[in-house]
């Protein structure tokens, strides 16, 4: 589904045709999308309807579940990351993905974010605690963290610990970053951090996140698409969507009549 | 009919509290017969002599009763055991839980199980049969009744606890943390090992605890491939000599002595050291285990 996008606005991701199976259950029909760069796309949905394993396709997280197939394309900055010769390693690196539940690692917090580069090389040490201190001040955590950067990062709260996440990620340098429900099991004011966060970090990166939060992807998405039931049903601006809905079940999932 | 019901609850309930208490009982008691047999012997010598005795000669006249030389031999012994047991047993493990396909680790976690169930006997009898005649022709050896033989077979029998403990831990670090990991990039071993197996560290070296009890313990096995010669072992070449160990000590011993006699009390104290030690092993390997599953649990 294209949608037009704003002036000087160019196409990110661009999926086409895109099924999947887990076994023999078809968990995504028919999927076209093109996202757009530097903004926020939100996917929504009710549960079980296939938003969060898309976002996982564009990261090729899905290869990780056994009896699970894809058939499709999707092209990132025209790359169909599909191909065989594609390197997944290098595409994870490029599209970084932030989960449900926070899930730092069982380390310091400075070693969290020193993973990544770590992984990738990085082995001078002034060059890691300048990116640590860079990406923790991107994801606003800098001033609660600093005078404790070797303190265990499980210690943190739920909101400190996304953030951490978040800048763990920002710390590999992705284009893309995928939030896959990443404020669900947060109390409001930590969601509210995220999301000034992710205003903040959508001028510099492309940012999709699955939400079932309506009000969270109409204060922050640009671009809004709605999954039922394995299809994409309505792809648009945010406020289109969510002003005026084309299909009747969008209206509906959005005014709360079902969901 | 409902008093009934309830009196036959209760019976019931009291039936298991004292089949429990029962196990309770017989390691008191178990420990009061060590204990109380072996400290007759230190009428006679004091506890620092035997410690320090360099000599195991129960029966010459006057006998001496050196704990080191039988001490050092079991120390030897289990530090083989270990070199050989910790690095496959956590290897079989790293590979059953995070690289072997599901079909794969099914097929090999019951070969595992059979492994630990082979009586000590019939290691015995392979080391007899298979080791002891090959290490001897291969390191050109007079013997091939060894330390190292037996390093090599309490390896073996150690791997089962090793593995499936490991094996446990490192299962049980959640899916979500590897997958944090591969999200940044990370290939699958990377994400082994400086992530999972980190995170299950606590667990692993509980498993690596409870190896060294097992193997410690052990006394069919070693009597029948380290030769059972009471000397105390070089190091590193003592591992190519014969040697004796504690458990071997009581078992070949227990039979000929007079009972009541102070080599009879002798046998009781190596008894009480042992049990000291793999209680204290135990413990440790527990306190490690209560740590790790906090952690993981949080």
């Amino acid at each position: 589904m294209t949608v037009k996008f704003e002036e000087g606005i160019e196409t990110e991701i661009e999926v086409r045709d895109l099924n999947l199976w887990y076994s023999d259950n078809h968990a995504l029909k028919n999927i076209s999308i093109e996202i757009p760069e530097k903004c926020i796309t939100a996917f929504i949905g009710p549960s079980g309807c296939g938003k969060s394993t898309f976002i996982r396709c564009l990261n090729r997280m899905n290869d990780l579940i056994t009896n699970c197939r894809t058939e499709g394309k999707v092209l990132v900055k025209g790359e169909n990351i599909y191909e065989k010769e594609v390197d997944v390693v290098n595409l994870r690196k490029r599209v970084g993905m932030v989960f449900q539940k926070p899930n730092p690692f069982p380390m310091s917090i400075y070693e969290n974010i020193a993973y990544g580069p770590r992984i990738h090389g990085e082995r001078n040490k002034k060059k890691l605690d300048q990116i640590v201190e860079e990406t923790l001040r991107s994801a606003a955590l800098w001033d609660e963290v600093s005078d404790r950067l070797n303190s265990p990062a499980l210690d943190l709260s739920g909101g400190q610990q996304q953030r951490l996440c978040i800048a763990r990620t920002l710390a590999v340098k992705p284009e893309i970053i995928l939030l896959d429900e990443p404020c669900s099991a947060l109390d409001p004011i930590s969601t509210s951090k995220i999301e000034d966060l992710m205003m903040k970090l959508k001028n510099n990166y492309t940012i999709v996140i699955v939400t079932h939060n309506m009000q969270q992807a109409a204060r922050v998405s640009d671009y809004t698409a709605y999954f039922l039931l394995g299809e994409l049903i309505e792809f648009g601006t945010a406020r289109q969507i969510f002003e005026m809905p084309r299909e009747k079940s969008t209206e509906d999932y959005i005014t709360g009549r079902f969901g | 009919m409902r008093m009934d019901g309830k009196f036959k609850e209760h019976a019931i309930e009291t039936v298991l509290l004292s089949t429990s208490a029962v196990t309770v009982v017989i390691l008191f008691l178990i420990c009061i017969f060590l204990f109380g047999e072996g400290a007759a012997l230190f009428n006679e010598i004091s506890f620092f002599d035997f410690l320090s005795g360099k000599f195991w000669y129960p029966t010459s006249e006057p006998p001496q009763f050196g704990l080191l030389p039988l001490f050092l031999g079991t120390l030897i012994v289990t530090v083989g055991a270990i070199c050989i047991s910790v690095p496959l047993g956590v290897a079989s493990a790293i590979f059953i839980s995070e690289i072997a396909s599901a079909k794969v680790a099914g097929m090999l976690k019951p070969f595992i199980e059979i492994l630990a169930g082979v009586p000590s006997v019939v290691y015995g009898f392979f080391g007899l049969v298979v080791i002891i005649p090959n290490l001897q022709k291969l390191l050109n050896l007079p013997t091939g009744q060894t330390a190292l033989a037996g390093s090599i077979m309490l390896g073996i029998m150690a791997l089962p606890t090793i593995i499936s403990i490991s094996e446990d831990a490192i299962s049980a670090v959640p899916s979500f943390i590897k997958e944090g990991s591969l999200a940044l990039g990370a290939t699958r071993w990377q994400t082994i090992h400086r992530v999972t197996v980190p995170a299950a560290l606590s667990g692993i070296s509980a498993a690596v605890m409870l190896g060294i009890g097992r193997a410690i313990g052990e006394t069919m096995t070693v009597m029948m491939v380290t030769g059972n010669t009471a000397i105390i072992p070089g190091f590193p070449d003592g591992f190519l000599a014969p040697v004796r160990t504690m458990t071997a000590t009581i078992a070949l011993e227990m039979g000929e002595v007079p009972q009541g006699s102070d080599h009879y009390h002798a046998l009781f104290v190596i008894g009480a050291m042992l049990f000291v030690i793999t209680l204290l092993i135990n413990l440790i390997a527990e306190s490690i285990k209560r740590r790790y599953m906090f952690k993981v649990g949080s």
